[in-house]
């Protein structure tokens, strides 16, 4: 282990992810992990690192930070004019960095969450392992916490590339969000505003996070025999919480239970999308089937695995 | 009631086996997760988690469909009968009650007409069945709380309540695992670190097993905290 970086200024939440925590849910632990695992996963294979290494989670701001160690470096995710001692510098493709380089990253402009990956990835301790930073249950990452200013992350062992590797395209985020959703688990306590949900357009709030994030349109009613809320149940990324307001809440890593009903289910080869809609932009759920999802599902993965070839090809 | 499959997104299946807060459907849904997380994995079956009435299963949809998880799972509910299924365990937490640790046991016991000691003592006769854990790594939704013992949340939550303490909410009764604001009436606390993520056992009990609260004087109070500090 070598230290790799200090942070100079750590942005408003930017937390050590990897793809997320599994297996203790029945303890109450969530899943946690890159909002957005596809940008997370790019950058892990641009420095030539597995799925998943741990990186830099950083919202709306960007961090800056100064390398401690020569190491290469990915930028994905949301677009935030990235600099290196001042001159741009751009993502989606791996950096060799030496000691003493200062990067810097700006706010979003495309998307709402970028990721830093590191030759190695960022080592810190396995909690129930993962390296995910719970911020809820004050766990995993770096104590369990946003970083601060004066952070210092090392990073795991891991051999520098001979080439630079970079995407071959370049993803856009949309102003709207298209979110291929599964109607339920509780779609028939929503048998009369079920359509006008799947018609909506909503808006990002401000109110966005790692739990969740707040969305503001048409109020969805629940059916007048429907109740408020009902005794918790088990909840999972991607479901779409309908609250006594009727203002949806896409709710995303950080929790496992909840006792309001859900009316649809974000698909989960979509929920990255979800992760880099920032506020201001709009959602629409687009309406799919089971059997249509889990063909998508196939065909993300079959994307996946091809593109991860052409990285460690490249 | 027949049991119920909902669609909760393409990887997961929420099975519902009941309605309310129910003692044999909850038995039903601890005997489901157990026959599905012990023993032989089921190949495609990432999870199991029970909570009140439902069976929450996650799957990966490469390797088992909806239909076929189904048919698992019906399947597996007619063998409950017949199946040896691991008893659920009671576990003892022990609390110091009152004082620091409980500053709103005065409270309780006036807004029930009882005296102090008579809440300690229906609070930990009672036996506590968790019909889930969730919200908070290690947090227990508890049933039993004797409605002698029944307390409104305080207008005002408190910015920090300290790990381990234990109160009342309403006819709910819990345990804090972590330190966090929370509006609940604090009776006491517990000395046990109720979720240790390096402990072996990251938390004590599972979904279905039975809480009892023993009352424990401040000298056992520091004396067990030092021994789980550990």
């Amino acid at each position: 282990m070598t230290d790799a970086l200090r942070i100079l200024s750590p942005g408003p939440c930017t937390t050590v992810q990897d793809l997320g925590r599994f297996g203790h849910y029945h303890m109450g632990v969530p899943v946690s992990g890159a909002l957005d695992n596809y940008a997370a996963r790019i950058a892990n294979w641009l420095v030539g690192n597995p799925d998943n290494c741990a990186t830099l989670e950083m919202s709306l701001i960007g961090a800056g930070m100064e390398f401690l160690c020569p190491a290469d470096i990915a930028i994905t995710g949301a677009a935030m004019q990235p600099q290196i001692n001042g001159r741009p510098c751009r993502q989606w493709t791996s950096i060799r960095v030496s000691h003493g380089d200062i990067l810097h990253l700006g706010a979003a402009d495309n998307g709402c969450r970028a990721y830093l990956a590191i030759s190695g990835g960022i080592e810190v301790p396995l909690v129930l392992g993962s390296r995910s930073t719970y911020l809820g249950g004050q766990l995993g990452g770096l104590d369990g916490r946003m970083l601060t200013a004066g952070d210092i992350l090392q990073r795991g062992v891991g051999p520098l590339l001979h080439a630079t590797k970079t995407l071959p395209w370049f993803p856009l985020y949309p102003e709207t969000a298209l979110l291929r959703a599964i109607a339920g688990p509780h779609d028939d306590y929503f048998h009369n505003h079920l359509q006008q949900f799947f018609d909506a357009t909503f808006k990002v709030t401000a109110q966005i996070n790692r739990m969740g994030a707040r969305l503001e349109g048409p109020t969805i009613h629940r059916d007048t025999t429907a109740p408020e809320s009902i005794l918790s149940e088990p909840i999972i990324p991607g479901n779409v919480q309908i609250p006594a307001g009727g203002q949806p809440i896409v709710l995303l890593m950080e929790q496992t239970i909840g006792g309001y009903t859900n009316i649809a289910t974000v698909i989960s080869i979509d929920i990255w999308r979800m992760g880099q809609a920032k506020p201001g932009d709009e959602v629409r759920f687009i309406p799919v089937h089971l059997e249509k999802a889990h063909q998508l599902y196939r065909e993300w993965a079959g994307f996946l695995t091809s593109t991860k070839a052409l990285l460690e090809r490249a | 009631m027949a049991t119920e499959f909902r669609i909760s997104g393409d990887r997961c299946l929420l099975a519902v086996y009941g309605r309310g807060v129910d003692l044999a459907v909850n038995e039903k849904v601890r005997q489901m997760t157990t026959l599905l997380t012990s023993g032989q994995p089921q190949p495609g079956i990432v999870a199991a988690v029970g909570s009140y009435c439902t069976l929450s299963v996650t799957y990966d949809p490469l390797l088992i469909g909806f239909q076929e998880l189904t048919g698992l799972l019906l399947g597996m509910e007619k063998t409950l009968g017949q199946a040896t299924v691991p008893e659920a365990k009671t576990v003892d937490i022990p609390v110091c009650y009152g004082d620091d640790f409980g500053p709103d046991l005065d409270f309780v016991a006036g807004h029930n007409n009882l005296s102090t000691d008579e809440v300690v003592c229906l609070h930990s006769a009672a036996a506590y069945r968790i019909y889930a854990i969730g919200f908070a790594p290690g947090f227990c939704y508890l049933g039993g709380l004797d409605p002698r013992l029944h307390a409104p949340r305080l207008d005002t939550p408190r910015l920090n309540v300290a790990a381990g303490s234990v109160g009342i909410a309403g006819s709910q009764t819990g345990v804090y695992p972590l330190t966090s604001p929370g509006g609940w009436r604090l009776i006491g606390r517990t000395p046990l670190r109720l979720f240790a993520p390096e402990r072996q056992q990251p938390i004590l009990y599972k979904p279905g097993d039975t809480i009892r609260f023993r009352s424990i004087s401040t000298d056992e109070f520091q004396h067990l905290h030092q021994v789980d500090s550990r």
